[in-house]
């Protein structure tokens, strides 16, 4: 065998796994890629939170135009980072947000948050056991995900949104979205 | 007495000091055992190097009591399987699939490995065919005939 080749070889080899080790060094192992993109949201009809004697929020609900649908939890510290941002969106009226309120080990616990830092959603579903947290492929909050008007997801951003990663990343995908019917 | 009964049995079996839940189990235990199984090859995506079986986070929780529901309504273990992988991706599997993207990944070691003894065979058999070889004189040039005499010349001197 070259004598080059012998000594070059294991060098080139390092170098390739290096190579490959600094850019998984770079990715986030707690962003998991978006499995629902492109497809229908999962099946889920969740109960009203105590005191909102609405119909709760089911999958059927998201049908007709495009919407937000945000994963929260009054025990959440970034929700509360997130929430003045939310309460800003709402008060814009770009798109309705609609939210689930995951994990709440007191019925009483989200709705005393909401009233107490206010209110963004035009529905929100109670999901005490991870039930449409599961289906939609959640692994913390806040998650956020953008429904198109066919009930289609089609983005997903994990962590808080706020002004700047509106205008970059989720404004992006909106103006994407055509309107329902529209081909 | 008791208390150091329980203590040696937490030692003895650690698993029972975390993760599954007694009131999580299922009554019937060949469910449970399936039920358990599959757990631990599911990765806990809040720990995201313990499995299911193994976590004790509320999320883990949720997704112990999904399993074992789905079972409960008579689901094959790779359907189960399948519906999580369906929600959280190939990441939640601790044993990757087999498959294109992991090719390099399952193949790679073997393929070293082959390499290695490929390297290891040729080079034994180069150095035993050198070995048998006899060493054959290479005759002097001109060049260095002369340079001989010479030096032999000088000697004599």
């Amino acid at each position: 065998m070259n004598k080059r080749l012998m000594f070059t070889l294991p060098l080139m080899v390092f170098l390739i796994l290096a190579g490959y080790f600094a850019v998984g060094l770079t990715k986030d192992p707690k962003k998991l890629p978006n499995m629902l993109k492109g497809k229908p949201v999962p099946d889920f009809a969740l109960k009203p939170i105590k005191g909102r004697d609405d119909k709760g929020f089911a999958s059927t609900d998201l049908k007709g135009e495009t919407s937000l649908v945000n994963i929260f939890g009054s025990w959440c510290v970034a929700c509360q980072i997130e929430h003045p941002f939310l309460m800003k969106l709402k008060a814009e009226g770009a798109v309705p947000i609609h939210g689930i309120d995951w994990r709440e080990e007191d019925p009483d616990a989200g709705p005393d948050w909401l009233n107490k830092h206010g209110d963004p959603y035009a529905l929100v579903g109670d999901d005490p056991r991870s039930k449409a947290a599961i289906a939609f492929g959640v692994t913390g909050a806040p998650e956020t995900f953008v429904v198109d008007g066919d009930g289609v997801v089609r983005f997903k951003y994990v962590g808080p949104l706020n002004a700047d990663i509106w205008r970059d990343v989720i404004e992006p995908v909106l103006r994407q979205i055509k309107p329902p019917g529209a081909s | 007495m008791r208390h150091i009964a329980v203590s040696l049995l937490l030692v003895a079996f650690p698993q029972a000091a975390f993760g599954v839940n007694p009131s999580e189990m299922l009554s019937d235990p060949a469910l449970e055992l399936r039920a358990r199984e599959i757990s631990k090859e599911l990765r806990c995506v809040v720990c995201q190097n313990q499995s299911i079986d193994e976590s004790d986070a509320t999320l883990a929780r949720d997704l112990r009591v999904l399993v074992r529901e789905r079972l409960a309504a008579g689901d094959d273990d790779q359907g189960v399987i399948d519906y999580v992988v369906s929600r959280y991706g190939d990441f939640v599997l601790l044993r990757p699939p087999v498959k294109g993207a992991t090719l390099a990944l399952w193949g790679g070691p073997i393929a070293i490995v082959l390499f290695a003894l490929i390297a290891v065979f040729v080079f034994f058999r180069r150095q035993r065919q050198t070995a048998k070889a006899p060493i054959a004189a290479t005759p002097l040039n001109e060049q260095e005939r002369q340079r001989l005499q010479d030096l032999l010349a000088e000697k004599e001197h």
